[in-house]
């Protein structure tokens, strides 16, 4: 997928630059119709977002002045490929007192940087590690 | 005092009357900022500050970084614009807020603006503004052009039929979003799959959200079911936030997580949610709601549904706090945040309030004017009842035509109607049958189609729910499996529908702020723009969507008025017979009454506006006056359709001096040949009101005023109906009527009447 920098005269993607715009399994959006739905050919997989269009939006998102938007979808480009059930792990783990310190919630950060190259979401976790220290919110709650 | 009563009153009975409106069922608290009543100055309310020391906030709202809490600590990294905000909070809040009414300062510098703004400064700013100017801010500095709304969609059964019907039809009505919720949770699958499959008959592009457990509705979101989620509530306090199990970074977590999945999202807070969690603080609903506003910017979500969520009913027992609501949705607009601006929860049981409190948003437009319009009716809410419901539906459309203002609502005619909901409960029945997970009866089918709520169908109960419910979860059945059903069955357009809502998460364009589909297209504050900068400028209500808007039902049209008169002519032939004798000439006679009708009586129009036929009235006028020993002439005028010049002029020709002047709509005057023309001795202007025996005693008066006895006059009773809002189109399209046929130089005409029929 292209790099190259948009605007947000490209947006919406899927109408102005649909050649930019794939599925999970590199499909193009006009091939994913109901006759190739109906003949198996297009599954639920190849109609998930993927890591690249959610870059694409963040680069809109920062053209039209919205930076924390765009955080996020960078955020969320790292998150794509990680599995569901481990995403809920991770979720349970920042609510306030499952985790009993820091060390565990610097382990997933560990683990996001390192199986998942996700480092803006490990940094965010290792920033909530340090609040969650200096707030008392490592206590157990039941 | 020796003539004071003898006993004191013990209370005026006005207050008793006014004890049983359903106002009176709403509570109301005094302010007590303390204990966290109080709209927006809030006794620990913060005042505004900022420092920054080395490009790091070492101070904020007067915090130093050492004692920030959390929420705190999120804003100042993840909000605050550390190389803006000096400048930015220099600016007095009073100019700040001149600016936010000012159309000549766009929206996108005041956003900029926002970027290096405080919680307490926002706050400030905020409470300068009185109600209109924040309607009017709002207007401004709301980031869509193209307002819209969001209605919630559930039933008291969990029934999958009807929530399938009735999805269909809050599409038909225009919804760019639904929303559901169940009573028992192990039906979130099935809610989810029978909305969704509503939602794709009759066009694409309504999002549709299953409200549930955090973990379940992300699950329902990946299977394809779920197009957004709004659950992601914020709370302004931290020991609030923590009972609310969460902290701004687990919920930033699970923002991206939406996102990662191609699923919109939105978070919720708004004001009364700390008050009603216990921990306030002392702080003011909108310094609090500030807070969670800059949070949720600082999260990265595009949007917020705030305004008093749940909080709406306390906030509205606050003195200023349906104000402060206002208040805090223009925070949400100034972040630069889509906002669905509650106008949920039903605050109120007085429909005055209710009323009220919607009209700013109409008219300001919102990205979503409520978070929730309740199309279902009230019982059937699980969310609990809505500002506006089901109930309440078609006042809503009528007050978008008073205004011409867009509601994102338009109303739909009853065929349409039936149509999709019949058409929503096939495609669900096929689905159903087709994944094997129920065989509804024909009679089920019928039953919801028809029904207005779940207490008249005869359809699923939440325990078939359940195992319908826990199969589509089992069996891991996606939207994917959906589709291919509905276009093995025959549904193709509904399979189509369903597809383009999914493909949508392709290429992420409606995680976009503001993001709705319209047309087929996914529009945002990004290609549609608010860009207001006074009169003629911003959302302008083309002639095109203004047709559909003011196109209610059962409107008058002069031809129906017409028509309508027209089928009592035959009736009335039988009745009464208008035989002409000449012209009128003034009467020697003083025992007698002249009675003046109109030019189109009995000639075009034949009935009172209260439906009685002009024979029978003109019946019981003729013999009250007999029965008082006085003789009668009627005499029809061409000059005019006046009631009171009728009346002058039957009386001018009366040998008494006294005349009846009436109208072919029933309005009726006597008067007296001495009398101003206005200065009528009986009026009778309520005319669907009057009965039979009024016209009685009309004429039983008029031949006492002929004797030269004074009556007791005749008292029309009324009770206050709004006799303008019933009748006046009817009358005016009636009275035209009449007064084309007049013509000024043609002399009044001598009739000799003849009743027909048998007295009634």
């Amino acid at each position: 997928m292209s790099r190259d920098r948009l605007f947000a005269h490209d947006y919406p993607l899927a109408e102005n630059r649909p050649d930019l715009v794939r599925g999970q399994r590199g499909k193009s959006l006009d091939v994913l119709d109901l006759a190739a739905l109906e003949s198996g050919d297009v599954v639920m997989e190849d109609l998930r977002i993927t890591a690249g269009a959610l870059e694409m939006q963040a680069g809109i998102a920062r053209t039209v002045n919205r930076s924390k938007l765009a955080d996020n979808f960078e955020r969320a480009a790292e998150l794509v490929d990680i599995p569901q059930d481990y995403l809920m792990v991770i979720y349970e783990l920042l609510r306030p007192g499952r985790a009993r310190d820091k060390a565990a919630l610097q382990d997933i950060a560990d683990d996001l940087r390192s199986r998942f190259k996700a480092t803006r979401m490990a940094e965010f976790i290792e920033e909530a590690a340090d609040v969650y220290e200096r707030r008392g919110l490592f206590t157990s709650r039941y | 005092m020796d003539q004071a009563l003898p006993i004191r009153p013990n209370r005026w009975r006005r207050f008793s009357e006014w004890d049983d409106r359903p106002l009176r069922l709403d509570n109301f608290a005094v302010d007590d900022p303390e204990n966290g009543f109080s709209a927006m100055s809030g006794a620990c309310d913060p005042k505004p500050g900022i420092e920054v020391v080395d490009g790091r906030i070492a101070a904020m709202d007067g915090v130093v970084e050492a004692d920030f809490d959390m929420i705190d600590m999120f804003i100042a990294r993840h909000h605050i614009d550390v190389r803006t905000t000096e400048a930015s909070m220099a600016i007095p809040a009073l100019e700040m807020a001149r600016m936010l009414v000012d159309m000549n300062i766009p929206r996108t510098d005041m956003v900029k603006l926002a970027h290096g703004l405080t919680p307490a400064k926002l706050a400030e700013v905020a409470a300068h503004l009185t109600a209109m100017e924040l309607s009017f801010a709002y207007s401004k500095m709301r980031a869509r052009k193209t307002p819209g709304n969001q209605g919630h969609v559930t039933n008291a059964k969990d029934d999958p039929l009807q929530l399938a019907a009735d999805a269909a039809t809050a599409v038909a009505f225009g919804f760019d979003e639904i929303e559901t919720t169940m009573r028992v949770s192990r039906n979130a699958w099935s809610n989810a799959l029978a909305c969704c499959i509503g939602a794709a008959v009759g066009r694409w592009g309504t999002l549709f959200q299953c409200s549930s457990e955090e973990a379940e509705e992300l699950q329902i979101g990946m299977a394809g079911f779920s197009s957004y989620a709004e659950t992601i509530s914020v709370y302004g306090t931290e020991k609030a936030f923590v009972d609310g199990d969460d902290t701004p970074w687990s919920k930033a977590f699970l923002t991206a997580a939406y996102a990662s999945r191609g699923i919109k999202m939105r978070c919720t807070s708004g004001a009364g949610s700390e008050l009603l969690m216990g921990f306030h603080e002392s702080k003011s609903l909108l310094y609090l709601e500030a807070r969670c506003l800059c949070m949720q910017r600082a999260m990265g979500a595009q949007g917020t549904q705030n305004g008093g969520i749940d909080g709406a009913p306390v906030a509205a027992s606050i003195a200023g706090g349906v104000r402060e609501l206002m208040a805090e949705n223009l925070l949400a607009v100034w972040l630069d945040l889509e906002c669905a601006s509650g106008n949920d929860a039903r605050s109120s049981e007085s429909e005055i309030r209710i009323g009220a409190k919607i009209l700013p948003y109409l008219m300001s437009g919102s990205d979503f004017i409520c978070s929730g319009f309740g199309t279902i009716l009230k019982y059937d809410n699980s969310f609990n009842a809505s500002l506006f419901n089901g109930e309440e539906m078609e006042d809503f459309l009528v007050l978008q035509r008073d205004f011409e203002a867009d509601g994102g609502l338009t109303p739909v005619g009853e065929a349409q109607v039936l149509d999709v909901r019949m058409r929503a409960v096939e495609a669900l029945s096929a689905v159903f049958e087709e994944l094997d997970l129920s065989t509804p009866t024909a009679a089920m089918k019928t039953s919801v189609v028809a029904a207005s709520g779940s207490d008249e169908t005869d359809s699923y109960l939440p325990r078939d729910v359940a195992l319908i419910s826990d199969k589509i979860k089992e069996r891991g059945i996606t939207v994917v499996d959906v589709i291919k059903a509905l276009a093995k069955r025959g549904f193709s357009g509904e399979a189509e529908h369903l597809l383009s809502l999914v493909k949508l998460r392709v290429s992420g364009d409606y995680l976009q702020t503001s993001a709705i589909v319209r047309n087929g297209h996914v529009i945002s504050a990004i290609n549609d723009p608010n860009d207001y900068c006074g009169p003629g400028s911003g959302y302008q209500l083309s002639a095109e969507r203004r047709n559909e808007i003011i196109n209610i039902r059962d409107q008058l049209t002069r031809g129906a008025v017409l028509h309508e008169e027209d089928q009592h002519k035959a009736g009335e032939r039988v009745q009464i017979a208008y035989a002409k004798i000449g012209e009128a000439t003034p009467g020697k006679c003083e025992k007698e009454v002249v009675i003046g009708i109109s030019p189109g009586f009995g000639t075009k129009l034949f009935r009172t506006l209260a439906g009685h036929s002009l024979s029978q009235i003109l019946r019981e006028m003729v013999s009250g006056i007999k029965a008082k020993g006085q003789n009668v002439r009627v005499v029809r005028f061409h000059h005019t359709a006046d009631t009171s010049f009728l009346g002058l002029s039957a009386a001018s020709l009366s040998g008494s001096g006294v005349g009846i002047g009436i109208q072919a709509k029933g309005t009726a005057v006597i008067h007296h040949c001495d009398r101003l023309p206005h200065n009528n001795l009986e009026l009778f202007s309520n005319a669907p009101i009057t009965r039979l025996d009024h016209y009685r005693k009309l004429g039983e008066n008029a031949a006492d005023y002929a004797m030269g006895v004074l009556p007791e006059p005749v008292v029309v009773p009324t009770r206050g109906e709004a006799m303008g809002a019933r009748f006046h189109a009817r009358v005016a399209l009636i009275y035209a009527i009449e007064t084309a046929m007049t013509q000024p130089d043609s002399p009044p005409e001598e009739l000799e009447v003849q009743f027909l029929g048998a007295e009634q």
